[in-house]
């Protein structure tokens, strides 16, 4: 069977446990991983695993796009060059699926709108956090049955799962998971905490999820819509677990999760990292099953304007 | 002095009267530095950590006008709190930030010290739970701290489990590892009833800031108790420069009147100081034995067990549930 071909960019943690969720799938195939120091170990494991490599950064890349037949590409390196790698990558028809905070294209977080984005063949699509990964589903659940004035999440994740870019710039995960609790998870006002927890053996990630509604919460309805939405998730994190909740109390719906993730690479401790490979991952099986269908399209992205969305197919 | 931590037992209610009466009064007997927001923090309002009476900017815009010699300051928990709500407390006129980290996590302070700095504000690296680090572990998130330009580090005991000799042992080895004009502070819970000794053996290690509040107010058993310790030192001939008769009046006719119960060793308190639990769990501990049904020293001795930190305020009602589970099992 045909496959889409992809590339990795950024052969670290991240990068190194979605290469191994990519080659399981049954429509993507992982070709090029994409680093900028010829000496990493991320890149000698990619190439034993046979990727071709290259570290001179996505610049290395560009020459084989055509060639190679690369369609998606994912982005694990950081905010700061995102949008030059995604400029450079969009230009030649490739989508970007965009794991870094620099969050230029569209929210993804997909049991709630991936669909979505497919439909509008999105070239770049962000996946928001981890925190925001575990928890925007639940704050989804409840504001499909009713309106959420206030939805706020909490995030809990070991000390080793925590890397140095998520250290150095810890308001960009309180900034841009709470945009997405609004914006993705359809609270009026989102608030996003994030605790780092050393506690040894490493702690599997937590994440408690608070609504406020704006009137009663039929509980009866939004219990079974959190348990429909926690089976969503476990399609691809299967370590995805409701641990205590929902609790009711007043206005107040309180869901207790626990993540843990497939142990890829990472340990199983590290949800937090695991359900962010297995959301691009994810979306990009989801987006690769419209292209293997013919009803989506990459085109090169024009210089200027908007992403381009000729070839874009009826739905 | 912190008032800060007063907003814990008050479940962050205290109004904006109360605040400034007893903020004019500290300032009046010569407290310098009186921090003032959420008991967790700026940005600390939430279902988590409790939503307050009033915003941060609301307590800071009444009390920082009021002040003749005193400073203001902030704290801000990186993960809670972001460089914005810095940025908004210093146009408040707040001179002193302190950022707050768990004893091993100093890394995540960088962007708010590095911008506390360039604002030119008195910038404090506060490393909670303390008690939880040996002191070579300590003097590595010190120095951290120190290295993005915190001018003052403080060791902090959140849980009032640290006895005299584990203060001096930390404090000790921090002082000589940092350079000489970085300041130490200390910052003491009661819960164990050492607050003013260990106060005591943090200035022989080489602190010159110690955290205190007028009659205690503060999580858990409360804070080291201000007037107490002022009247010790006055008698050891330490210099703080706080009148203690007039410290003592705000303490006894300002603060005890707003007390919502006796800020005590009570079991509970005396449970998070002899586990080594976070003290500002001690109410949500509380609330959740009386919903589910089991008591709170077995709560918060779970949580300890569960090595919870600062901020996991969720992780009480999740335990308190499962436990109940247990129970009925």
């Amino acid at each position: 069977m045909t496959k889409i071909r992809c590339a990795l960019i950024g052969p670290g943690n991240i990068g190194t446990d979605l290469l191994y969720k990519l080659k399981r799938s049954p429509v993507l195939e992982p070709v090029w991983m994409v680093g900028i120091d010829a000496t990493s170990e991320g890149l000698a494991r990619a190439r034993d695993m046979g990727l071709k490599t290259t570290s001179e950064g996505v610049d290395g890349l560009l020459p084989h796009v055509v060639a190679d037949g690369i369609q998606i590409a994912f982005d694990a390196t950081s905010a700061y060059v995102h949008a030059e790698n995604s400029r450079k990558l969009n230009a030649l028809g490739v989508l970007m699926i965009d794991l870094t905070p620099a969050a230029i294209g569209p929210y993804c977080v997909p049991p709630v709108n991936l669909a979505e984005h497919v439909g509008k063949c999105e070239m770049n699509v962000n996946m928001v956090t981890c925190g925001g990964q575990a928890t925007i589903p639940m704050v989804a659940a409840v504001s499909r049955i009713q309106k959420v004035a206030y939805g706020e999440i909490i995030a809990t994740v070991s000390s080793k799962s925590a890397g140095p870019g998520t250290r150095k710039n810890i308001d960009e995960f309180t900034r841009t998971t709470a945009g997405a609790v609004e914006q993705v998870g359809g609270a009026a006002k989102g608030k996003a905490i994030i605790i780092i927890n050393p506690a040894e053996p490493p702690l599997i990630m937590r994440d408690t999820v608070h609504c406020l509604t704006e009137s009663p919460p039929d509980q009866g309805a939004i219990t079974a819509s959190i348990q429909a939405m926690i089976q969503e998730v476990q399609k691809y994190v299967p370590g995805y677990r409701l641990v205590n909740g929902p609790v009711f109390d007043g206005n107040r719906v309180s869901v207790f999760l626990e993540v843990q993730g497939l142990g890829d690479y990472l340990p199983t401790y590290a949800g937090n990292l695991d359900i962010m490979t297995a959301a691009g991952a994810r979306t990009a099986e989801m987006f690769a099953e419209e292209i293997l269908a013919g009803r989506m399209v990459l085109a090169p992205k024009l210089a200027t304007g908007t992403p381009h969305l000729a070839g874009c197919g009826a739905h | 002095m912190t008032l800060r931590d007063g907003m814990h037992p008050k479940r962050h209610q205290i109004s904006l009267e109360q605040m400034k009466s007893i903020a004019t009064g500290l300032d009046e007997a010569g407290v310098p530095l009186i921090e003032v927001t959420h008991g967790d923090g700026l940005g600390g309002a939430s279902v988590n950590y409790g939503f307050p009476a009033h915003s941060d900017e609301e307590y800071l815009s009444a009390v920082v006008p009021l002040m003749r010699q005193a400073k203001v300051s902030a704290l801000l928990l990186p993960g809670i709190g972001t460089v914005d709500h810095l940025r908004m407390a210093r146009d408040l006129g707040v001179h002193t930030i302190r950022v707050a980290t768990h004893c091993t996590e100093a890394d995540v302070s960088e962007q708010h010290i590095t911008q506390a700095r360039q604002l030119d504000m008195d910038t404090v690296g506060f490393l909670m739970m303390s008690h939880m680090s040996d002191p070579t572990t300590l003097v590595k998130q010190a120095r951290l701290m120190e290295s993005y330009g915190a001018n003052c580090i403080y060791v902090t005991d959140s849980a009032g489990h640290l006895l005299p000799e584990g203060v001096k042992a930390r404090l000790g080895a921090v002082r000589d590892a940092l350079k000489p004009e970085t300041e130490l502070g200390f910052h003491g819970h009661h819960n164990l009833a050492m607050g003013v000794a260990n106060s005591l053996a943090a200035i022989e290690a080489g602190a010159c800031r110690i955290d205190a509040a007028a009659a205690g107010l503060g999580a858990a058993a409360g804070n080291t108790p201000l007037e107490v310790f002022c009247a010790v030192c006055e008698m050891m001939g330490v210099e703080t420069g706080i009148n203690v008769a007039k410290v003592t009046d705000v303490a006894e006719d300002r603060v005890v009147p707003i007390m919502d119960f006796p800020i005590r060793i009570d079991r509970d308190a005396l449970t998070i100081g002899f586990a080594g639990v976070y003290g500002s769990f001690l109410l949500f501990a509380k609330r959740a034995a009386a919903k589910y049904g089991v008591p709170a020293r077995e709560i918060l001795i779970e949580l300890g067990r569960r090595g919870m930190v600062g901020g996991q305020e969720d992780m009480i009602e999740d335990a308190a549930i499962t436990m109940a589970k247990t129970r009925r099992t």
